[in-house]
């Protein structure tokens, strides 16, 4: 067996494409918060809390209403932006004209709340969801086995990824979204509603978090605390990636996922903080991160 | 805007100050000697240890307009350098709570120099991201004992002689500590360095081109910050003779921010209050576990939305005097 | 003369009752308060949780206490399974709320911090939750017992049995905390002691979801035998995602080093089918067990017990009989009536306590049975050997305890 730097090869690729799938979930759901702060200028700290409720909204589907994993892919997310909808309208937009720390202020709160009532409901320990039948299994790829369910992930957030940032950098749509944050008063003067489209854009970033809660609920368990310290890590992905970058956070939420990958092979007791070491240096030498350019 | 007589107001404006200010330090010094009598003293020594860390945060948000989203990082550092140094190599505890405290003293001259380059959101997060990484290396580091913590940290003897077994003794250990690291942000507030870095927080431009150095100004406010932050952790440490995860944890660096937000950003007794309200919350609603987690976001948000001055700023408001 | 006896036979009756309240004078503040404290809603809470208060409630009943006039209070706690959280409870539980003595303690490193917060009050901590063998070696105090298992029982019962019937290589993955640690520490050392070899070990953070890296490590490393070094929801969701990645397929076998009841319950036989695991207790295994559980049941959900649950109920049993033999609830003289009086209850027989505060009873070494000879609900094991109780536990020389005279 062929050995690179004293490991197999083998390990070496395993240990990859696992990092490759944690990085789709770490590249949807720093899609999810750079949209909203790249368009919205809100840090959203809420952004993990719903997350978790994407899976357990797919959770209770399927054993109250026993509602399957393909709807749920499409319902939940639609519930939860619903709310986030709601949490904009009725809380958000309030703070705009402060500083933007009470934004983050705000959503960190509504982080504890939502995290608490859960937990108070289903305690801290992880609900089963069932893979769907229809990607069970898996194919030997020779250095390894790879679940079905682990390839549609990745296949899965490329295709989220990409699609959305194609809306948003190469569609009208997105060109008003865009519009909109560099000067919303010459937008509004248009006619465009630009109040209603940072709500939906604020539901649609959150959307995008429900999605990745559906993803993970087959695999990482259903539970309370599933996206607290996930948030934080995050946050670095979308800050190294450039804040209001779209292409960013998703080249660095998934290059990511191969560096921790990559470190877990060689250096596993730095697997953990080999991110924020990343995100200080790229803070210091570039401080609007590696795609985003200076507001 | 006048001069000569804007001089002479702000001098009544400051001596008028000085009154409230001393009959709220009165209050608080009274109700921190005679609580023992009434309240568990270990509960009472973990408020004070939270108050201080909230001060000490406060002096950086407050005062100097920094967000700091990663204060647990000093809290923590200290509370592990102290109880190892107690534990290990036998110190005594006035010794130990030096050593962690200095250990913090080191950690935020570095974290301050990374940080101080960014303002506003990214000099929260780099913040945040330091934590972290504190906190990973204090979960594999082996003196920490990871999720175990470093537990049976013996209390001493104070100086070598005064048995810190005592409740009591303990107490008005925590108390001296506590009354000094307050005192020391007081004075730093109300010194010219003080109001420099209230000018930095107003307008950092006008400040640069009044000719003040604004870095180095808000690095010394950091470490002075982080420094103090570390006493609290490291004071705590013993008190509880246990130094754990909690205290690196990134949940930590919340709550202090919660205990700032909800006494009153900005004020002196601000932070105080809201650790005292924090801790007590904490203490009553254990039992109902979850709802702990649940009310601190309640108030977070109810805070942001209509309460921004908190409590002490909103008396103070009230009462139309500083406080 | 009549009248005499009968005014003697008053006087002493009278000296007799006399006494017995003396003798419950000494009990202090006249309520023995007992406080069950574990993980009540995170990874352990079917393990132990609300259940071990269900079954120290029942010891207190079964104990009599209310006919003896001994007035017995329980409290419960929830120590989320951090240290800090468990030993300001137990600060607070000892110093405020007079509580006499701690029960259960999941968690080896909660446990290990309220092992030395009852030793410095004075107090009796019945521990049947935590695994650590440490509690009975270097750890080990006059105010603590140790009940139901520890990590060297698991490692010799299991990863002995697994050993000898040809699994001699082996790859640990180990909940990163003392009681992981302990774990893998003295499973490695039966391993070796028995020719196999270890060829590596990888630590996980506790708690964990996803094990998928890890168990990718594992099966590089080709070890005949994946040794887990976890618990409760770890344990799980490890099994789980092994099945997933198909590594059992590939012929490495798993060793559940500590496996219960409920989370047999939780994988389904279908996953859990031909696990090896050892237990100090099983609900079916006598009549006394059975009609024990059946009560349990009832005031427990419907939820099966767990060797911990069985614990509690034995431990707090006995603490109470010391009690009312020594006449005193001082911690440090009750413990010592508890290691004098020989040990007897429906769930575990009879048995002793050694002076370091292990208790010592027979292991079961268990096979988790297929669906197919599951014949009704809970029927989940069968017995494959019993390991006599002077044979289950480390012997009390080896263990580094500073109460164990040195011969």
């Amino acid at each position: 067996m062929t050995e690179i730097f004293g490991v197999p090869t083998q390990a070496l690729f395993g240990q990859l494409l696992i990092g490759l799938i944690n990085g789709s979930f770490y590249a949807l759901l720093s899609l999810g918060l750079a949209v909203i702060f790249g368009l919205l200028n809100i840090i959203n700290f809420t952004h993990g809390a719903q997350y978790m409720l994407g899976a357990f909204v797919a959770y209770l589907m399927l054993t109250k209403l026993g509602i399957g994993y393909w709807w749920a892919l499409l319902v939940s997310p639609v519930v939860v932006g619903a709310t986030g909808v709601l949490i904009e309208r009725f809380l958000l937009s309030k703070l705009y004209k402060l500083d933007h720390l009470y934004g983050l202020l705000l959503t960190f709160g509504l982080a504890l709340i939502i995290q608490g009532l859960f937990r108070n409901e289903f305690g801290s320990s992880g609900q089963p969801y069932q893979i769907p039948s229809q990607l069970q299994g898996g194919q030997n790829l020779g250095f390894m086995f790879l679940p079905n369910y682990r390839a549609w992930i990745i296949v899965a957030s490329l295709v989220v990824c990409l699609s959305t940032w194609y809306v948003i950098e190469r569609t009208k749509l997105g060109s008003y979204l865009r519009a909109a944050t560099e000067n919303p008063q010459l937008v509004q003067a248009f006619g465009v509603n630009v109040p209603r489209m940072i709500t939906l854009t604020y539901g649609f970033g959150v959307g995008l978090a429900a999605l990745a809660g559906v993803m993970a609920a087959p695999v990482y368990q259903v539970s309370p605390q599933m996206g607290a310290d996930l948030i934080i890590v995050v946050f670095a992905v979308v800050v190294i990636g450039g804040m209001g970058s779209i292409l960013g956070a998703i080249v660095t939420g998934f290059g990511l996922g191969l560096i921790e990958g990559l470190t877990k092979v060689f250096y596993p007791e730095a697997s953990s903080t080999v991110i924020f070491i990343i995100m200080v240096i790229v803070l210091l030498l570039r401080p609007a991160g590696l795609f985003g350019t200076q507001k | 805007m006048s001069t000569g007589g804007g001089v002479s107001v702000a001098a009544q404006k400051r001596a008028e100050e000085l009154r409230t200010h001393r009959t709220a330090f009165i209050v608080m010094l009274a109700v921190l000697v005679l609580a023992p009598a009434v309240v568990y003293p270990v509960f009472m020594m973990k408020v004070m240890c939270f108050a201080l860390f909230a001060c000490a945060f406060n002096l950086l948000i407050g005062f100097g307009g920094l967000l700091s989203f990663g204060h647990a990082m000093f809290l923590g550092s200290a509370g592990y350098a102290s109880a190892h140094a107690a534990k290990v190599w036998g110190f005594t505890p006035e010794l130990a709570i030096l050593f962690g405290t200095a250990c913090a003293a080191v950690l935020s001259a570095g974290a301050g120099l990374l940080a101080i380059r960014r303002q506003g959101i990214y000099f929260a997060m780099i913040t945040l991201a330091l934590a972290q990484m504190v906190y990973f290396f204090s979960l594999q580091a082996k003196f920490t004992g990871g999720e175990d913590g470093i537990q049976g940290v013996p209390r001493g003897h104070l100086f070598g002689v005064i048995s810190l077994d005592n409740q009591l003794t303990m107490y008005a250990f925590v108390l001296v500590i506590f009354l000094f690291g307050f005192g020391l942000i007081y004075r730093t507030i109300h010194s010219p360095f003080g109001q420099v870095l209230k000018a930095i927080r107003e307008n950092e431009n006008r400040t640069i081109s009044l000719g003040y150095d604004t870095d180095r100004f808000k690095l010394l406010a950091f470490v002075l910050s982080g420094t103090l932050a570390g006493l609290a952790g490291a004071t705590k440490a013993l008190v509880f003779q246990l130094a754990s995860l909690t205290d690196v944890h990134w949940s930590m660096s919340g709550e202090v921010v919660l205990m700032t937000l909800l006494g009153g950003m900005g004020t002196v007794f601000g932070p105080v209050v809201g650790a005292a309200v924090i801790i007590t919350m904490q203490n009553y609603l254990a039992q109902l576990g979850a709802w702990v987690t649940i009310v601190q976001g309640v108030i977070f948000v109810v805070c942001v939305m209509a309460f921004r001055r908190g409590i002490i700023g909103e008396l103070a408001h009230w009462l139309k005097r500083p406080l | 003369m009549k009248l005499k006896r009968n005014l003697l036979a008053t006087l002493v009756a009278a000296a007799c009752g006399l006494g017995a309240t003396a003798a419950q004078a000494q009990v202090s503040d006249g309520v023995i308060k007992i406080g069950v404290m574990n993980d009540m809603s995170g990874l352990y809470a079917d393990l132990t949780g609300p259940g071990s208060v269900v079954a120290a409630r029942m010891a207190v009943e079964d104990f009599g206490a209310a006919a003896k006039g001994m007035k017995v209070e329980i409290v419960s706690a929830d120590h989320q399974n951090k240290p800090d959280v468990g030993s300001t409870i137990a600060r607070t539980w000892y110093d405020v709320d007079k509580v006499d003595a701690i029960a259960d303690v999941p968690t080896s490193s909660v446990g290990l911090a309220v092992n030395q917060i009852t030793r410095e009050k004075g107090k009796v901590m019945l521990n049947s939750g935590t695994a650590s063998s440490d509690l009975t070696g270097k750890a080990c105090s006059p105010n603590t017992i140790h009940w139901t298992y520890d990590t060297w029982m698991l490692a010799n019962g299991t990863g002995g049995a697994i050993v000898k019937s040809g699994g001699d290589t082996w790859f640990f993955l180990t909940a990163d905390y003392a009681f992981g640690h302990a774990l893998e520490r003295d499973t490695e050392a039966v391993v070796v002691k028995n020719g196999g070899k270890v060829l590596g070990k990888v630590r996980t953070p506790f708690p964990g979801q996803d094990f998928s890296s890890f168990l990718l490590q594992a099966q590089a490393s080709k070890a005949k035998v994946i040794g887990l070094a976890n618990a409760g929801g770890d344990t799980t969701n490890s099994i789980k995602q092994a099945a997933e990645f198909g590594i059992t397929k590939g012929g490495q076998s798993l060793a559940g080093l500590l496996v219960f009841l409920p989370d047999v319950h939780g994988l389904g036989l279908n996953t859990a089918q031909g696990l090896v695991l050892t237990e100090t207790f099983y609900w079916d295994l006598n009549e006394q067990t059975r009609a024990w559980t059946k009560r349990f049941m009832a005031a427990n959900n419907n939820k099966p017990p767990s060797m911990v649950h069985a614990g509690v109920y034995a431990s707090v049993l006995h603490y109470l009989k010391a009690i009312e033999a020594a006449k005193t609830d001082d911690g440090t003289k009750v413990v010592a009536q508890m290691k004098a009086m020989p040990t007897d209850d429906p769930l575990f027989g009879k048995g002793t306590i050694r002076a370091d505060g292990r208790k010592i009873h027979p292991a079961y070494l268990f096979e988790v049975k297929k669906p197919s000879e599951s014949k009704y609900p809970f029927d989940y094991y069968k017995l494959r050997a019993t390991i006599p109780a002077d044979q289950a536990f480390r012997p009390m020389d080896q263990g580094d305890c500073p109460l164990v005279a040195k011969k």
